[in-house]
């Protein structure tokens, strides 16, 4: 194996161009793992480590350019109010000494389902910044995952960035693991309120192929909560509205039997997150909205 | 050849205090360990070593048709690949009881990773690829997997051609062991029965999951021998099983213990040992030979998983009529200690009841599931797992309180075991019960606080799926009876060797046994015994190895009482000695040496009423006082084999448990906020000790009732979670307060009056946090551990 060390972003594109089966290595939290399993012997190991400004983000008018190894803890105790669901699922990520290394372009770049970056980049909204020597381009994170463990990058691009939406309304985060910490998700759940479109968004983790948006639900909910005047009048949901979309959120998944969980569990358990996320995000975005109310 | 890197020293404890028995004297290891000085096994090093590597079968049953080790011997860095064929003396198996266990695989494999092949090579990842390039042809078998299709009529033999000395009592071939008990009349005692409650219940295989994987290091001697450097539970025991294999004598082999994690019974079977010695003896270099994680879950045996079938009868106003029971234990594909856990699990199937009429029977299976053998709790912890939930039925079908029930049937000293053995020494089951029932609760709702939720009091933890959606509380109880120390009419002796002279002005003991300390504290409990028999401060641990007799197993909750209790008698004849040399030397010039009862105390020869005759400087002089002498606690009786009738255990310890949980009834998940413990110990040699094993204890109960299981394919036998990712141990976020109400009611029988503590809180853990499961859900849940699908309806595949 032979290990590159770029100096700068230019010379990691070059060495990307030039070896494409080169495994980019940055907090090595998951490389690594793989690698001491015996599970993948890749040909070139390229440290991105000398590469500082991937390490750095950037609070924009719009969204957060969060570089690709800024690492969780940094993403926790910085970005909490402009990223909370992606703050709450990094919270989530293993260990404190995990969470000190790893970072969201890992999670990208391994696109398991289990990652627990997914459902919150899903549910804000967030487009992947990628680069080769070709160029740049940005990548809807949507569009993103392309299969178990595949997602869009050509052999020859980095991940340097993702663009997250800053948070317009409250965001929630769920995840189900048969311990109380330290765990890999059986399952995932990400909801973020978009009151400025007036839209709910939904991400799902490690419950069917890849990352997934419920967008079924997501639809019967924009609808009735546009029909019943809820943005406006914030009126709690009406149970069956929540039920609903549960339920919808259920079969969005398309999940797996394996040693961590049954597929009909994770069905049953990405309902349930989806009600309770609604009810949590509904109820902070009414209470914002009667404070808003009180002080007008 | 030198001694390498990493090789365990003296070492010298002092003491600010008396330091004797009873005081929570702080280990001499524990500093290092916390720091990262500690050197455990993995750590050893020696100049020139080579590294060796097992090469395990990829499939659970087959037959080997060719093995092919040229393209591995061909490596450059490879020194030696060995196959069965290759084993240099007519002894080519192993095993605690029953020598059924292949040093390498000889013509078939009998479980998923089973050893096949050993590489050296001159670096570790050389030897790992090297080991890839052997080439194995399996030709795959049917798998038996369960009771089922191991003693169906067409079933092929795990084990062929047995000649164990069991193998012409048990019902088919693919039952290594089985013990009956039957005492009273069962059917006379059912007819007074106005409830019968019957369950079948489930114990999933359970890992130790012990700190420091498998790991040793063997140098090749001058003499043609050779020195293993070992982490393991029971050095002679080894001994006794590598030297024939070797073709050697057991005193050109070896043994110096060296630092061990922990064990929990997962070191009690060999793994490395002999492969590396025969590594290091084909090479004429030292051997190292270290397992990752992943290797380790296939590199020792694991707790029985069972199926329980009890039946259980009571009066009206609360009185057991009866139990009838069947336990069947899945022993895998080589017998390890699953005789000796038949026997545990049989003889104390009842619990800590008086019921006299019973009828009772466990066997272990051979199948091709990976082996089991000893774990904390041996035997017991599935028993009592099963009559804890059989308990709480009874109770709730006579409306009764579960702990008044318990209460009610309690056994107490006196009392008669199934086994006809009478319990004679206290057995305060009831007043444990009552302790720990009346342990204050948890308050109500603890999760709440002024800022909202504190997710980390609820099920979930920080993965934030409930505010207290969904929460419910349960409480539950149980209580349980485990053995202390080898039983069945087993020669279960130790050795201390203890030494007394003067060291730079000051008198010095130096205690050497052959203990295998794994966390259990002997280290310090030694010196505390020293001190207290010798009236010295300064006392020096010899590294344990085979220079001195067998310590005996740490195992069965025994060191403390036998090794203990082999120290404390080796020191009375230290005293002896001493007294002897100082009658003659001073004997002269104060009538109360020869008419008072003298000790030893700070330093000095004294009365027991306290006037000092003589400084030990002056009485030892330049001289060393020396013994070596094996102890033995009472003997035992083996169980007959039809009637199960016998004085079979020395000794049985008690603990009792109260848990409460907060289970998310929606999603399944649980959170367990307390589990209070009483426990009996005796006497509390180390307190701070007792504390660590009773709450170490009660954690691996938790595990086994709400995540830890090994999976095993039933189509395939294979392993389907060999991983700390996949395989779950609680963290300290699923580790609850554990208030911890220490008795101690003296055994007469025993050193100080002491009781084996270590294993007890295992047993009653798991089914107190069941109870509790069961409480705030409703369901019935007969097997454990429980998951999130048991709790939600979700248990069956879509598919």
């Amino acid at each position: 194996m032979d290990f590159l060390r770029p100096a700068s972003w230019e010379e990691a594109l070059a060495a990307k161009a030039e070896h494409p089966t080169a495994v980019p290595i940055a907090g090595g939290t998951d490389v690594m793992v793989e690698i001491n399993f015996d599970h993948r012997r890749p040909e070139y190991l390229m440290d991105l480590n000398r590469i500082g400004d991937l390490c750095e983000w950037e609070v924009g008018e719009e969204s957060v350019r969060l570089g690709a190894s800024v690492p969780y803890t940094k993403i926790m105790e910085n970005l909490r109010a402009e990223l909370p669901g992606l703050a709450l699922a990094s919270h989530t990520v293993a260990s404190p000494q995990i969470r000190n290394r790893g970072g969201v372009g890992g999670n990208l770049g391994t696109a398991s389902p289990a990652g627990d970056a997914h459902p919150a980049l899903l549910a804000a909204g967030a487009e992947v910044e990628v680069e080769s020597v070709r160029g740049v381009r940005r990548i809807p994170i949507d569009a993103f995952y392309t299969g178990v463990k595949r997602n869009a990058l050509a052999p020859d691009e980095l991940i340097r960035a993702v663009h997250v939406k800053k948070a317009d309304g409250p965001q929630q985060f769920s995840k189900v693991g048969t311990r109380n910490a330290m765990v890999i998700a059986v399952c995932a759940f990400g909801l973020a309120l978009h009151p400025r479109t007036r839209t709910v968004r939904t991400g799902i983790g490690s419950a069917a192929p890849t990352p997934v948006r419920a967008k079924t639900a997501e639809e019967f909910l924009n609808a009735a909560l546009e029909e019943g005047g809820f943005w406006d009048n914030g009126k709690i949901i009406t149970p069956s509205v929540a039920k609903q979309f549960a339920d919808l959120c259920s079969a969005a998944c398309n999940p797996i039997d394996d040693v961590r969980g049954t597929a009909s569990y994770r069905r049953h358990a990405v309902g349930v997150m989806a009600r309770r996320t609604l009810t949590w995000t509904w109820e902070s975005y009414r209470g914002a909205r009667r404070t808003t109310e009180g002080a007008a | 050849m030198s001694s390498p890197n990493g090789t365990p020293t003296k070492i010298t404890q002092g003491s600010q205090t008396k330091g004797g028995i009873g005081e929570s004297t702080l280990r001499p290891d524990g500093t290092l360990k916390v720091t990262g000085e500690f050197a455990y096994s993995s750590d050893m090093w020696h100049e020139d070593m080579l590294w060796g590597q097992i090469l395990r079968s990829t499939v659970a049953h087959a037959e080997i048709v060719s093995i092919d080790t040229s393209e591995a011997l061909a490596t450059p860095g490879v020194y030696a690949v060995l196959t069965y064929d290759d084993l240099p003396t007519d002894v080519k198996n192993y095993g605690l009881e029953i020598q059924d266990t292949p040093v390498l695989a000889h013509g078939k494999v009998r479980h998923h990773g089973e050893p096949v092949a050993v590489v050296a090579a001159d670096h570790p990842e050389t030897a790992r690829r090297a080991a890839a390039k052997i080439k194995v042809d399996y030709r795959e078998l049917p798998v038996i997997t369960d009771e089922a299709s191991a003693t169906a009529p067409d079933a092929i033999l795990v084990h062929e051609n047995r000649d164990d000395h069991h193998a012409g009592h048990v019902p088919h071939p693919n039952i290594v062991h089985r013990q009956p008990i039957v005492r009273g009349d069962v059917a006379q005692a059912r007819k007074r029965a106005d409830v019968i409650v019957e369950g079948e219940y489930t114990f999933g295989m359970q890992d130790q999951a012990f700190l420091g994987p498998e790991s040793g290091l063997a140098v090749p001697e001058e003499d043609g021998g050779v020195h293993l450097y070992i982490a393991t539970q029971w050095l002679h025991s080894d001994l006794r099983q590598i030297a024939p294999v070797l073709g050697l004598p057991e005193d050109k082999v070896r043994m110096t213990l060296s630092g061990v994690g922990g064990a929990f019974g997962g070191r009690e079977d060999l793994s490395m040992q002999i492969h590396a010695c025969l590594l290091a003896l084909r090479t004429g270099k030292p051997v190292k030979i270290v397992y990752n994680r992943f290797e380790s879950f296939f590199g020792h045996v694991h707790r029985h998983p069972a199926k329980l079938y009890y039946e259980h009868g009571a009066t009206r106003d609360g009185k057991l009529t009866h139990m009838k029971c069947r336990i069947v234990l899945d022993g895998g594909a080589y017998a390890s200690a699953s005789p000796a856990v038949v026997g545990n699990a049989s003889s104390l199937s009842v619990g800590p009841y008086v019921i006299d009429d019973v009828d009772i029977e466990a066997i272990a299976l051979y199948t091709n599931n990976p082996p089991c053998g000893a774990m904390r709790g041996f035997g017991a912890v599935q028993a009592c797992f099963a009559y804890e939930a059989q308990m709480d039925k009874l109770a709730r079908e006579l409306g009764m309180d579960p702990v008044d029930f318990r209460q009610l049937n309690a056994m107490e000293q006196g009392t008669i075991m199934p086994t006809g053995q009478p319990v004679d020494s206290p057995a305060p089951v009831a007043e444990l019960l009552r302790r720990v029932k009346a342990m204050p609760m948890p308050p109500e709702r603890q999760w709440e606080s002024s800022e909202g939720a504190d997710l980390r009091e609820l099920p979930g933890g920080l993965s934030n799926t409930t505010h207290g959606e969904g929460v419910v509380r349960g409480v539950g109880y149980a209580v349980g009876i485990k053995n202390v120390g080898f039983s069945e009419g087993f020669d279960d002796y130790s050795t201390a060797k203890v030494r007394m002279e003067v060291v730079g002005g000051e008198p010095v003991v130096t205690v050497h046994t052959a203990m295998a300390e794994v966390g259990q504290g002997g280290v310090t409990v030694h010196a505390q015994i020293a001190r207290t028999e010798l009236g010295v401060t300064q006392v020096t641990i010899h590294p344990a190895n085979t220079q001195v007799g067998s310590a005996g197993s740490t195992s069965a909750s025994r060191q403390t009482y036998v090794t203990g209790g082999a120290v404390k008698n080796a020191c009375e004849l230290v005293r002896e000695k001493v007294l002897e040399i100082g009658r003659r030397k001073f004997g002269t010039y104060h009538p109360a040496w020869d008419t008072a009862e003298l000790l030893l105390e700070g330093g000095k020869v004294v009365t027991d009423g306290g006037e000092v005759l003589a400084d030990l400087v002056d009485v030892l002089g330049e001289d060393a006082v020396e013994v070596e002498e094996e102890w033995r606690h009472r003997p035992t009786e083996p169980f007959d084999l039809r009637t199960g009738q016998g004085n079979g255990h020395v000794q049985y310890s008690f603990a009792a448990h109260r848990a409460v949980v907060e289970v998310d009834t929606e999603l399944g998940l649980v959170k367990v906020i307390e589990l209070a413990c009483a426990q009996d110990v005796g006497k509390a040699l180390n307190p701070l000790s007792v504390l660590g094993q009773i709450q170490g204890g009660t954690t691996q109960g938790l595990g086994v009732a709400v995540m830890e299981e090994i999976i095993v394919d039933p189509k395939t036998a294979k392993v389907k979670n060999p991983s700390f990712t996949d395989y779950l141990i609680p963290t300290i976020l699923d580790t609850p307060t554990i208030p911890v109400d220490v008795l101690e009611l003296a055994d007469d029988h025993a050193p100080y009056g002491l009781r084996g503590v270590g294993e007890a809180p295992t047993l009653s853990s798991t089914p107190a946090v069941l109870a509790a499961i069961r409480n705030a859900t409703g369901l019935e849940l007969n097997r454990t551990p429980v998951r999130p699908e048991h709790l939600t309806g979700t248990s069956l595949s879509e598919a």
